[in-house]
């Protein structure tokens, strides 16, 4: 066992004392142990990698450990991580840390599910091994149906199942594209890394089976990223989830689809990527603008900002489909950068909504003057989704908006500048709401009297921004650990980049 | 004749010894109708007494194939690990019986339910173990004619009895079926030796393909696949839950797997023709099946259609009839088995506790019973094949058999088909967790059986699948037409 099995060890150990401890106190204790430990942990092997990097090791992967688990069906517990997943467990740590004090007030149950929901999430990114990287993406789905089921508001048992219904629907064709990249490479061996290099056993996958297995394998994925038109769960899922909950899922979870797609849509099919990846831009392209559009309408802001994580989670998927390496880090960067913003985007909402017991954008007026500390709170967030200069935002999309237009053809900058209208109207949807809801003047006499935040908000509130702030300020360190890590996937592109897509008609 | 060839069938003799001391105990310890405390010896005795035969079965297990009188008895390792599955599996169904059997109207019967169930089970085996077609028509109807009387079992109840009556009709009706294909195997084949047909069967020869077709109709109603269902949902719901619990696993398991052995085994040179068949079967079966579960309110018959879809599930294994898809069937069948037997017996305990059958009588049965409702979850999400519980990794494992067969359609249907059944499954978690009632399921406490019978199950759920010892202990024993 090497150190990154901790982060699905301190999970267990976490769910192990929740079951046994009693009381409030207990539970409180047990939570925010466990998610400063798994912070802890993250932040150190941020540091750990970056020191081994620098030592001068190239290795594709770092703390590589194998161990045989399923001898004859070739299925091992593999771990290991890179530039990519570092940034990804740095991010699930940031959150599940602010979402355990989010959740302060909740019972024993909620955490129960909630710390299972984090060990898929954790296990997820330390996997190499697809059969391994496909049980934990599944551990992190069913949680969220009881999650949003008892502990959410609203149409909670609609939403509940709709989303655990598309996102399951989704996993059943991420493992026929799992089975078809196993089966396909010689069926010897699931580990991402040999598939790839066509070591271990391993051998290339035929173009004709890669055509057909691409589809399956992205669009599995692609449905936990919000994927144009699969989206449908995101927005109720969202609006229904309790507070920490919708952090976790547009913070961290969705992020598991765009991962997906590039380690392993893009990283072993890239002869399929680059024949069929028109027809997946023009999607997703579609979903950066409806997206955004959607969210001008909302009059809830839970909607209202998961419309907005369609258009922007949409962008992720938009930006690894580009095939450049630039727009891949600019996906990367647009991962961490929107997990940071919309998990404090949520929740701001949901302690705003905690206390005036309404998300309707018009019944709020002029909260700046009674909640200060959560108003401040909220427009940070908000400028943050809008791409302001200093804060995450503008890095990442700047990122994959020069790298989107490095495809000289006509085809690709068309969706590029179509996509880049996106910013302009995000600036319209959350200026008008801040706008409206912080500085109108309210005349709801029960809002006068609300209470600001209290410590362990304010707590979570301050990491976040942080956070964002940190990367929006000094971002070159995470995007040369991510573009070094992108690399690899990008010479298995560019292996196959000469050979121009026959099937795209606009080519 | 050589006696020591008994000495082959030590799995079926161990098991009839315990039949008879059973029988014995039975006679001397259990009071008569008038004695006023009944004895609990029996149900003392025979679960320990199948444990240890289990223990006696798999420590005594030949390292190879061995036959009996002329190959009429069959037996290779893997036969055995499949009879201690089953096994394993009773024993589960006794611990959940107690509860019932104490009841005051069925004390006086205890013995002859722990006798004919274990004669199914002997049945079962023989079944398992048979090498000539009659000795597997013997064991079959050994299996199904005490189940009958099981199906039956609280004569006074019209239900429990139109259940039996439908059973029996089936079963006999199948049993037609499979004997004229017998016959037509017999009138073309000159032999009913598994051995000796292989060599003698022809794919282009159309009786021989009428008597596959009939072969897997009359199977296809013991493991209740579509279009060989229609009995299923009313015996289900009709046997007392214990029974319908034993009916839902065991029976079908041990059918399935036989159908197994039988199609690689006989029927070896028209694989193309069964595969077709079990194809068109499969998807129908899971299909059909999901689709009538969702509507369903008692949670019997719910579990009924459940239960015909994991059947199709189960028979998944056995396409292409590879070495991998026996594992992968055998691994589904034990995972299946202990998810489904903690489901039965809360519903059991809950039944014999308020006499409540409805799954709208569930709402708020966590607010009551935390312990119960969590148990059941993990179950459910088994069967679901949520991970990291057992089921995910069997559906996982069987589906990479079909892959491999070279059916990913198929995988994909049954694939899509998973999603209509965690919806159903999440509908009984959310009732139990999501919708209030305002006469909710009181407060219990189950008895000291059925808790054991409920820890070994959570036990099986959360580990069968972790621990992967399992299925390569399974996979070491597996054979088929293919690696």
């Amino acid at each position: 066992m090497n150190f990154l099995s901790l982060f699905v060890l301190i999970p267990l150990l976490m769910l192990l004392s929740l079951w046994l401890v009693k009381g409030t106190k207990g539970i409180r204790a047990v939570m925010v142990v466990g998610s400063s430990a798994l912070l802890a942990l993250s932040i150190y092997l941020t540091f750990a990698f970056l020191a081994e990097r620098a030592a001068g090791n190239t290795a594709e992967m770092l703390y590589t450990a194998s161990f045989t688990w399923f001898e004859p069906l070739h299925i091992s517990y593999s771990v290991g991580v890179d530039g990519i997943s570092v940034a990804m467990l740095l991010l699930s740590g940031v959150i599940v840390f602010t979402g355990t004090f989010v959740s302060w007030d909740m019972c024993k149950e909620y955490f129960l599910w909630f710390t299972l929901l984090s060990m898929g999430v954790f296990g997820f990114f330390i996997s190499i091994d697809l059969f391994m990287m496909f049980m934990f993406y599944e551990i992190a789905l069913i949680p969220m149906y009881l999650l949003i089921g008892v502990w959410g508001s609203g149409h909670k048992e609609y939403s509940a199942m709709k989303l655990t219904l598309m996102l399951m629907g989704a996993s059943a064709f991420l493992m026929l594209g799992i089975f078809g990249i196993f089966y396909g490479a010689g069926g010897q061996t699931f580990n991402l890394l040999d598939i790839a290099s066509h070591t271990g056993g391993a051998t290339l996958i035929e173009f004709s089976q890669q055509c057909i297995w691409f589809p399956f394998v992205f669009v599995g994925f692609g449905v936990l990223g919000a994927m144009f038109p699969f989206h449908t769960w995101s927005p109720d899922g969202h609006a229904s989830a309790p507070t920490a909950v919708s952090m976790l899922h547009a913070g961290v979870l969705m992020k598991l689809g765009g991962y997906g797609c590039f380690r392993v849509a893009i990283y072993l099919l890239p002869d399929a990527a680059n024949e069929l990846s028109w027809i997946f831009l023009i999607l997703t392209g579609t979903g950066v603008v409806y997206g955004a559009l959607s969210a001008c309408v909302q009059t809830d802001l839970k909607y209202l900002n998961a419309y907005s994580s369609v258009s922007h989670c949409g962008m992720v998927l938009f930006a690894i489909l580009m095939l450049t390496s630039t727009a891949s880090t600019g996906a990367i960067l647009q991962m961490l950068s929107h997990g940071l913003m919309t998990a404090l985007f949520f929740a701001v909402i949901g302690m705003i909504y905690h206390r005036a017991h309404t998300r309707d954008i018009r019944e709020l007026n002029g909260l700046m003057r009674i909640i200060p500390f959560l108003s401040v709170g909220f427009a940070i967030a908000g400028l943050a989704n809008l791409g302001l200069p200093g804060l995450s935002g503008f890095v990442a999309e700047m990122t994959i908006f020069v790298g989107a237009f490095q495809n000289a053809d006509l085809f690709h900058r068309v969706l590029t500048i179509a996509a880049c209208t996106s910013i302009v109207v995000a600036a319209v949807y959350i200026l008008r709401m801040v706008g409206k809801i912080l500085y109108g003047t309210n005349v709801n006499p029960d809002h006068a009297k609300l209470h600001d935040a209290h410590w362990e908000e304010r707590l979570a509130i301050i990491v976040l921004i942080a956070c964002i702030a940190g990367i929006g300020l000094a971002p070159s360190w995470l995007s040369n650990m991510i573009d070094a890590s992108v690399s690899p996937v990008m010479e298995q592109i560019q292996a196959v980049a000469s050979t121009v897509s026959k099937s795209n008609p606009f080519l | 004749m050589d006696y020591s060839q008994f000495l082959n069938m030590s799995d079926e003799l161990s098991l009839l010894a315990v039949v008879v001391i059973l029988f014995m105990a039975d006679l001397f310890c259990c009071g008569s109708e008038n004695s006023t405390k009944p004895s609990k010896a029996l149900s003392l005795i025979a679960v320990p007494l199948l444990l240890v035969q289990t223990v006696y079965m798999l420590v005594n297990m030949p390292a190879d194939c061995v036959t009996a009188f002329g190959d009429m008895y069959l037996s290779a390792p893997m036969m055995t690990v499949v009879k201690a599955v089953l096994n394993i599996g009773t024993v589960i169904v006794f611990l959940m019986a107690n509860v019932w059997m104490n009841r005051e109207e069925n004390q006086v019967k205890q013995g002859e339910f722990y006798l004919l169930t274990l004669f199914t089970l002997l049945g079962m085996y023989f079944m398992i173990s048979s090498g000539h077609f009659l000795m597997f028509f013997i064991g079959l109807e050994l299996a199904s004619i005490p189940m009958t009387a099981l199906v039956a079992f609280t004569k006074k109840n019209q239900e429990s009895a139109e259940a039996a009556a439908k059973y029996i009709l089936t079963a006999l009706f199948s049993s037609g079926l499979l004997l004229y294909g017998i016959s037509l195997l017999y009138g073309t084949c000159g032999t009913l030796y598994f051995n000796d047909m292989a060599a003698v069967m022809d794919a282009s020869n159309w009786v021989q393909l009428a008597a596959l077709v009939l072969f897997i109709s009359g199977i296809g109603f013991k493991i209740s696949l579509v279009p060989f269902h229609l009995w299923t949902a009313d015996t289900y719901e009709g046997a007392p839950t214990t029974v319908t619990g034993y009916l839902s696993v065991i029976s079908k398991g041990a059918a399935a797997f036989v159908m197994f052995v039988i199609l690689t085994k006989v029927f070896e040179p028209m694989v193309e023709n069964w595969n077709l068949l079990l194809f068109w079967i499969i998807i129908v079966s899971i299909t059909v099946a999901n689709i009538f579960a969702v509507r369903q309110n008692n949670i019997k018959r719910f579990m009924a259609f459940s239960a015909i879809s994991q059947a199709g599930y189960l028979v998944l294994g056995a396409m292409g009839g590879t070495a991998q898809g026996m594992t992968a069937m055998v691994y589904y069948l034990f995972v299946y088995m202990v998810a489904n037997l903690g489901v039965f017996a809360i519903i059991n305990i809950v039944e014999q506790r308020s006499g409540k059958l409805n799954i709208s009588d569930y709402d708020g049965f966590y607010a009551t019973n935390p312990k119960l409702s969590f148990i059941m979850t993990l179950c459910l999400f088994s069967l679901a094949g949520i991970p990291p519980f057992a089921g995910f990794f069997s559906k996982f494992f069987i589906f990479m058999a079909g892959f491999k067969a070279g059916f990913p359609w198929l995988v994909f249907i049954a694939l899509v088909n998973t999603v209509i059944s965690l919806y159903y499954y999440l509908l009984i978690v959310k009732a139990m967790y999501i919708k209030k009632s305002d006469t909710p399921i009181a407060r219990f406490s189950s008895d000291g059986y059925t808790q054991i019978g409920l820890a070994l199950c959570a036990i099986g759920v959360v580990f069968a699948g972790i621990l992967s010892q399992i299925y390569q202990y399974f996979d070491s024993f597996s054979f088929g037409l293919m690696p």
